[in-house]
Formats: C-alpha cells, sequence, structure tokens
C-alpha cells in the first residue's frame, strides 16, 4: 500500500439534486475540494425552485465545477479511486444530469461508480467534520426538502427512519413565513437574522404533533409545520386589518422557536429511545443559529455528543457525496451498475443505488 | 480518427463509432424514460465491440435537438463530460439533421419530432443535407398548413396528421456519418449546447395568498 492509499481512497462526488452544482473530492475522511455553484439567485422571484431553471443551470455548471475541484484539490482525474454521486432523492431532471455526468467520468477513467441516496450523503459529510461516525448515530436532517429523524447503525449500509415530516419540510415552512413577512428567498437566513432582534416568546405559535396523543403514538418522531405556518399568516394578517404594525422580529423569532423547539425535543427523545449518545445534525437548516443553540442545550442536558458539520457541509454539496463515497469504498461495497436508474423518489432505507 | 456520436433528443438511445471512412459499431434502443440509464453502457458496447476504449476516441459529437428537456440533457452533459476528461474536441448537430441525412431524399421534405405537449419540432430541407432555415417548435395543425403535401419524415411523423408522414428512427450512424462528412467539407458544427427553442414553465408567484375569509 503506498502512502496515499493508506490515507483512504481518492473519491469525486457529484450532487446535482435540488438547487446547486456540487462537486467534491474527499482523500478518506479529508476534505479537499468542495466546488458549488448556486442557481437560487434564479429562483428568487419564483419563490421556489424551479426545476427546469435549476436542471439547465446543473447543465452549465457541471464541467466548471469538475475542473475547479480538481484545481483546488491539486489532483488529477486519472488519480481519483472512484466517483460517487446523488442518485436521489431529488428533483428528476436535475438528478439525471448529475447521474449522466458521473456515468461519463467513471466510462472514462475506468473507475467504480457509487450511486449514492442524498440523505445517507447529509450524514456522512460529518466523517469529514469529525472523523468517523459512532454506531449507531442519530440524524436529524432539515432542509427546504427534508426533515427526517434518522437512525443510522452504518451509513453505508444501514439507515432507518424514525420520522419525517407529515406535510412541509421545515426549510419550506422558513420559506413560505419569509414570504409573509416580507422577508427574502430563500427564507432560513433572513429569517434567522430577524429573529436575533426578537422575544420568541411573545407570541405562542403551535407545535404540530406534539400533543400528548401524538406523543404517545406511531407519529411521535414525524413533523407537522404546515399549521404553524398557517398560524404565522393568520396572526400576521390580523394584525394588518387591525391596522397595527407587524412586529416582524417578534413573528420571526416566535415562528423559528416553534420549529427548533420540536425538531430538538423529538431528536433527543429519539436519541433516549433508541440509547443512542451522538447526534448528527444536517441539511440546510442545520445552518440556522438557533437550532444549533437549543441542540446542544437539550443535548449536553441528555448526556448527548452533538456533531455539527460547519454550515457550507450542511447545505447541498459535493464533499458530501464525496464522503460517502469514500465510505463505501472503505467497506468494501459493491459499486452500482453503469445503468443504475436515477430516482427521485429513492426511499431513505436504500443507500447505493 | 475515431469519433463517437450519440443523440438523445428523441425516445431513441443511439451511438455510433466511425473511423473517418465509414461506420464500425452503432447501437439503439428505443425507450423513452431510460435515457439515464442506456447512453454509458451504449457507449461502453459499442467501443467494446471493436475492441477500443475511450481514450482512443478523437473526437465527439451529439446531437442538441430540438429535444424535450430532461432527455437532451443526458446526451449534451455525457459529451461535454467525456470531451474535458479525455481532453478532445466535441461537436454539436442539430438532431434534425441527421434525421434528414439518413433519408437520402433529394427533394424538398421536413423533418418532425415530438415535442411533447401537443407540439412538434420541425425543419424544412431542400434535400438530405440542406436545411432551408432553423429548426422551429409549433402546433401540429400550424406545422402541417405551412408543409402541405411535402414528405414529413422523422419520430414524429406519425404522431399527427401529416399528408405524407413516413416516421424513421434517429440514429446515431447517420449522425456519425454526417460529422465526418462535415468535419472534411466544413458545415455546421455546433457547440455541444441543447436547442431548447422553449423558455422553462415558470411565473413569478402573484400576490401573497390569504389565509383568513
Ligand atoms: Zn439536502
Amino acid at each position: 500500500m503506498t502512502a496515499a492509499s493508506a490515507d483512504g481512497p481518492l473519491v469525486l462526488g457529484i450532487e446535482t439534486s435540488c438547487d446547486e452544482t456540487g462537486v467534491g473530492i474527499v482523500r478518506g475522511t479529508t476534505l479537499l475540494a468542495d466546488a458549488v455553484a448556486s442557481s437560487v439567485a434564479e429562483h428568487e422571484r419564483f419563490g421556489g425552485v424551479v426545476p427546469e431553471v435549476a436542471s439547465r443551470a446543473h447543465l452549465e455548471a457541471m464541467v466548471p465545477m469538475i475542473e475547479r475541484a480538481c484545481a483546488e484539490a491539486g489532483v488529477r482525474l486519472v488519480d481519483v479511486d472512484a466517483l460517487a454521486v446523488t442518485a436521489g432523492p431529488g428533483l428528476a431532471g436535475a438528478l439525471l444530469v448529475g447521474d449522466a455526468a458521473a456515468k461519463a467520468l467513471a466510462l472514462a477513467l475506468g473507475k467504480p461508480l457509487y450511486g449514492v441516496n442524498h440523505l445517507a450523503a447529509h450524514v456522512a459529510v460529518d466523517q469529514l467534520e469529525h472523523g468517523l461516525l459512532p454506531e449507531p448515530t442519530l440524524a436529524l436532517l432539515v432542509s427546504g426538502g427534508h426533515s427526517s429523524l434518522l437512525l443510522v447503525p452504518d451509513v453505508t449500509s444501514d439507515v432507518r427512519q424514525l420520522g419525517q415530516t407529515m406535510d412541509d419540510a421545515a426549510g419550506e415552512a422558513f420559506d413560505k413565513v419569509a414570504r409573509v413577512l416580507g422577508l427574502g428567498f430563500p427564507g432560513g437566513p433572513y429569517v434567522d437574522r430577524a429573529a436575533r432582534e426578537g422575544d420568541a416568546a411573545s407570541i405562542a405559535f403551535p407545535r404540530g404533533l406534539t400533543g400528548p396523543r401524538d406523543m404517545a403514538g406511531e407519529h411521535r418522531f414525524d413533523f407537522s409545520f404546515s399549521g404553524l405556518k398557517s398560524a404565522v399568516a393568520r396572526w400576521v394578517e390580523q394584525r394588518e386589518r387591525d391596522g397595527e404594525t407587524v412586529p416582524v422580529p417578534d413573528v420571526a423569532a416566535a415562528f423559528q422557536e416553534a420549529v427548533v423547539d420540536v425538531l430538538t425535543r423529538k431528536a433527543v427523545l429519539a436519541a433516549q429511545e433508541a440509547g443512542v449518545d451522538h447526534l448528527v445534525l444536517g441539511g440546510g437548516v442545520a445552518a440556522n443559529s438557533r437550532l444549533r443553540v437549543l441542540a446542544q442545550e437539550r443535548c449536553d442536558a441528555a448526556g448527548i455528543r452533538l456533531r455539527v458539520p460547519r454550515p457550507g457541509l450542511c447545505t447541498d454539496n459535493g464533499a458530501m457525496v464525496a464522503a460517502l463515497g469514500a465510505e463505501l469504498v472503505r467497506r468494501g461495497r459493491t459499486p452500482s451498475a453503469l445503468d443504475h436508474a436515477a430516482d427521485s423518489s429513492m426511499p431513505v432505507t436504500q443507500v447505493l443505488a | 480518427m475515431l469519433l463517437l456520436a450519440f443523440d438523445t433528443s428523441t425516445p431513441a438511445i443511439t451511438v455510433a463509432l466511425h473511423d473517418g471512412s465509414g461506420v464500425l459499431a452503432s447501437s439503439t434502443v428505443v425507450d423513452a424514460r431510460r435515457h439515464g440509464e442506456l447512453l454509458a453502457p451504449g457507449i461502453e458496447a459499442v467501443l467494446a465491440e471493436v475492441g477500443r476504449s475511450p481514450a482512443d476516441l478523437t473526437s465527439i459529437v451529439v446531437g442538441v435537438g430540438p429535444g424535450p428537456f430532461t432527455g437532451l440533457r443526458v446526451g449534451v452533459v455525457t459529451a461535454r463530460t467525456l470531451g474535458a476528461v479525455l481532453g478532445i474536441e466535441v461537436y454539436g448537430i442539430c438532431s434534425l439533421d441527421a434525421v434528414a441525412w439518413a433519408s437520402g431524399l433529394d427533394a424538398a421534405f421536413a423533418v418532425v419530432t415530438d415535442a411533447r405537449r401537443r407540439e412538434v419540432y420541425w425543419a424544412t430541407y431542400s434535400d438530405f443535407r440542406v436545411r432551408d432555415g432553423v429548426a422551429a417548435v409549433g402546433r401540429p395543425q400550424a406545422v402541417a398548413g405551412v408543409l402541405g403535401d411535402r414528405p414529413v419524415i422523422g419520430p414524429g411523423a406519425g404522431v399527427y396528421p401529416f399528408v405524407d408522414a413516413r416516421t424513421t428512427v434517429l440514429s446515431a450512424a447517420a449522425l456519425a456519418e454526417l460529422a465526418a462528412y462535415r468535419l472534411t467539407t466544413g458545415g455546421e458544427l455546433l457547440s455541444p449546447s441543447p436547442l431548447y427553442l422553449r423558455r422553462p414553465d415558470a411565473t413569478p408567484p402573484g400576490e401573497r395568498k390569504r389565509v383568513l375569509a
């Protein structure tokens, strides 16, 4: 074994499931490059991601991002040991661009290709920050596309879903509330910023699926943010009708607190019930400052070790896909076939296509 | 010379190899929903058939449509990525031209492919080598009115009521021959960018929806 391969396999990962074109390169658990182009500005005036706009942007950004990642990492494509790509879940047309590019790379380089689950990649990315994942690990993934509570005995082969959103993803609720409050898109960072000046206790917004019946039943680890979103909209409209000014910072803070309270409460409870003492936070909403603080407080109180990757690794990127690819290589998992399908509704329990 | 040609702008996933004097191998599968699955294995198969590897390729030509977006992009991104990795030239050719070339017709005709959403992509030709203008997208009834009783060929010909419709499958063998011909005679070679001909379907949201009655 050479010195280089002793540090782990060199893997290039591609991510195109939504509006970020990400190409990352890792060696084992070491991040070498993380090139991301985002089409978010093109979606802003539509108030949400437009699939065809995102797909067109992926096509234009793909080769430039591959080249940028190689330059950043100081590696040549021929030196790569394996390729990894998000095979799902995500926007069908968007996934297809990255998947086809990854297949072209695998074909031209004669290297193995792993078509991976986007959610498992959100968990595996933490290995770049905090080393190998404890097994099992609990993962709370929250973004504009997902809100999932996962039990992860082995991120390469065994991912189990404990809970998920029954309606809107947490990030979607942030987008919609930001719109109601006249803030920008995507809503997360705007609400977070506004909330810093507000009083979270000033308005009592509902916490979905947290009543005694819910917490005793099969949905105790599931989420619902649709009722909360409507409650915020109703509250704001009532104010406007009464001719009063809307206290944007207070509404933002109270809404954010309701989301973050439910997420962290359920995550800690799930960890305790499963007897797991590590929690990984991932997804774009994991960049939310209040979520980080409250998750830390509650994990500390419960004796759970919290692992949160830096914000740039929580949002969608190619490094997370490469990180999972490297772990799949390390564990000796069988690569995907060159004719594997990108699957927009790939189940979270399926790590490999 | 070893030219790799492929096209995913129609329901066919079609791949061919050309050595400058003729087509060495080709493969065509018609499966409108599996472009992403079948293109790379198709390329692998034609190379294996003649005992060559990707490193032997000297240039790539891809059909750039017009075509429904999702499948079309599979071909274009594959061409661009292969070209970047292998460090070879990548050309685009209007996919309708490959259909025209394959017909060998010497009189005026039109090529039509299915654009979905009850529209067709179309272009008219003076003969199998010469397109009259640029490709366009339109309602079949309107296009039929323009075309009159001219022969209409292509994968979309039989889908709509054209007078003299002759359904053909787009083949990369024809695309490869056409590319080889244009490379030596200096015909139109485009950049590998999709001819979308339509804007993305998206409208900015109107005023905020009210939740109170
Ligand atoms: Zn994500």
